[in-house]
């Protein structure tokens, strides 16, 4: 479980443009994603099958699941196509000093 | 739009299903009538073949749960089958007598297997797989030691082998032509999949078909067609899908290796549609006329079949993509590799990590993967016949993909 508080996850500089990454914080497994240079962060865990979103493929604030071509909003993690109509989990985000934090 | 009229969808599988979910996200308010003759609300069937014959019963799939249909009002007959369309007056008529009458009529009548009429091929504990009753058949039986016959080396045969041996039963493959998966993919993917099976202990037996089944009242044996005497606990047979079309060839629906559809979903009978396994549709990307047995095409064309009969007007236009999982191997096929002059590798198929764009006067027309699917996401958006290809670069696994799909777009 984890415990809703500030994590430090990775540099910022870690986490190109449409290149997701994925961290760990307790036992959930966290997508990072770079979009226009802002950070966010959901489950890297697809809400339809099980698939790491970070495999996927991002453009710009879509992220489309490897295993099924579900996509997401990643700022909102709103489903936006079939098969996938469970929101993924979002995670607020903030940037102190060239590290990125997350909020699980 | 109006609330008055009443939808019919008759066939509750994976098509059928996100076509009435389509249906109410659309914004039709009118009634929808789903009928299927499964006791079970519409599903997915990838895992019936590969994670629910692992002992992973949580990977069952179903589209919807039962509160997404009665919160939408969407009313289910299921365990119940059509046996008559009348386009005349409109009507659907069930097997206990109901009749509906239709606005517009969907329909999603999927496959049915093709069956062998070996002899003995109706003894007990033979089995084929389509529905998730037949998975679960199945799945009672692979008991650790159990010798298990699967006849037939295409995508349903080797993922039940697979899975067989996961739960530690013997396992013979018989095919009956002289490689696996046919002509579904190149020859060094079939070669490759050759290994895999035979290193994880599978006996696969190519220029094989089964003579015949023996036993007192359920399977103990098959002879094969080279006179070999083979123990058996179970046989599983995946010899190929048919459309089932039936109800629409009564009906006069045209039908010619499927029902018959345009761009749009529509048959040849004025508001009868149909989507997925069961039809034979136009492919405007790749100009031609298919039948696809797959989960993206029951997925995407019960879709749009159901916005098309909400009145919108686009066509329906996917590159086809299909997958599968054996083992440690995840098998990729992307648009129309049946018709190709040239194949162009990265990576290298007997290592089992490779991707093959398939070109055709000089345009990629599909591409293959074997423990690539990064490559493959890039791969299906690079597929246009209608576009010259850079075969240099699709070539040099120095290049990143990625690159070329911002190159296109």
């Amino acid at each position: 479980m984890t415990d809703d508080t500030w994590h430090s996850v990775a540099n910022e500089s870690d986490v190109a443009p449409d290149e997701p990454i994925k961290v760990q914080v307790g036992d959930e497994e966290i997508a990072l994603y770079n979009v226009n240079g802002a950070i966010y962060a959901t489950s890297n865990i697809c809400t339809h099958a099980f698939a790491s979103m970070v495999d996927g493929y991002q453009e710009g604030e879509e992220i489309e699941c490897p295993l099924h071509d579900g996509r997401f909003n990643v700022k909102t993690g709103a489903p936006l196509c079939p098969p996938v109509s469970e929101p993924l989990r979002t995670f607020e985000v903030k940037i102190e000093r060239g590290k990125v934090l997350v909020k699980a | 739009m109006s609330d008055t009229q009443t939808f019919i969808v008759v066939g509750a599988g994976h098509a059928g299903g996100r076509a009435v979910e389509a249906m109410r996200m659309a914004g039709f308010e009118g009634r929808i009538v789903l009928i299927g003759d499964e006791p079970h609300l519409p599903y997915e069937r990838p895992p019936l073949s590969k994670e629910l014959l692992q002992g992973k019963p949580d990977a069952h799939t179903p589209v919807r749960d039962r509160a997404f249909y009665d919160d939408r009002g969407i009313e289910c007959r299921l365990g119940r089958r059509a046996v008559a369309i009348r386009p005349d007056d409109k009507t659907v008529e069930l097997d206990d007598g109901e009749i509906v009458v239709y606005d517009k009529l969907l329909l999603t009548t999927g496959g049915r297997v093709r069956r062998i009429d070996a002899p003995g091929a109706d003894l007990a504990n033979l089995f084929y797989l389509r529905t998730l009753d037949d998975s679960q058949a199945i799945d009672e039986r692979l008991r650790d030691g159990a010798h298990v016959v699967v006849v037939g080396g295409g995508f349903i045969g080797l993922e039940v082998a697979a899975s067989a041996r996961s739960r530690g039963c013997a396992v013979t493959v018989l095919e009956i032509a002289d490689r696996l998966l046919g002509r579904a993919v190149l020859p060094e993917i079939s070669d490759a999949f050759l290994a895999l099976h035979r290193e994880n202990g599978v006996d696969v037996r190519l220029g094989v078909g089964i003579s015949r089944f023996e036993g007192n009242g359920r399977i103990a044996r098959a002879v094969t067609t080279d006179g070999n005497d083979l123990p058996a606990d179970l046989a599983v047979v995946g010899v190929g899908i048919l459309p089932e079309t039936d109800l629409a060839e009564k009906a006069g629906v045209a039908c010619d290796n499927g029902i018959v559809v345009d761009q749009y979903c529509r048959t040849s009978i004025a508001d009868i549609f149909a989507a997925g396994d069961a039809t034979n549709h136009f492919n405007p990307i790749h100009e031609r006329r298919i039948r696809q047995e797959a989960w993206q095409n029951a997925q995407n064309q019960g879709v749009a079949a159901a916005r098309i009969m909400c009145g919108d007007e686009t066509r329906y236009a996917e590159t086809p993509w299909m997958w599968s999982d054996q083992f440690d191997a995840n098998l990729q096929v992307a648009g129309m590799p049946e018709s190709w002059d040239t194949a162009v590798w990265r990576g290298d198929p007997a290592a089992r990590d490779a991707i093959a764009f398939l070109i055709a006067g000089g345009a990629l027309v599909g591409a293959m993967s074997l423990n690539r699917p990064s490559d493959m996401r890039m791969a299906r958006r690079l597929i246009d016949p209608a576009k010259p290809a850079d075969i240099a670069a699709l070539g040099d696994d120095e290049v990143p993909l990625r690159d070329l799909v911002r190159a296109k777009s």
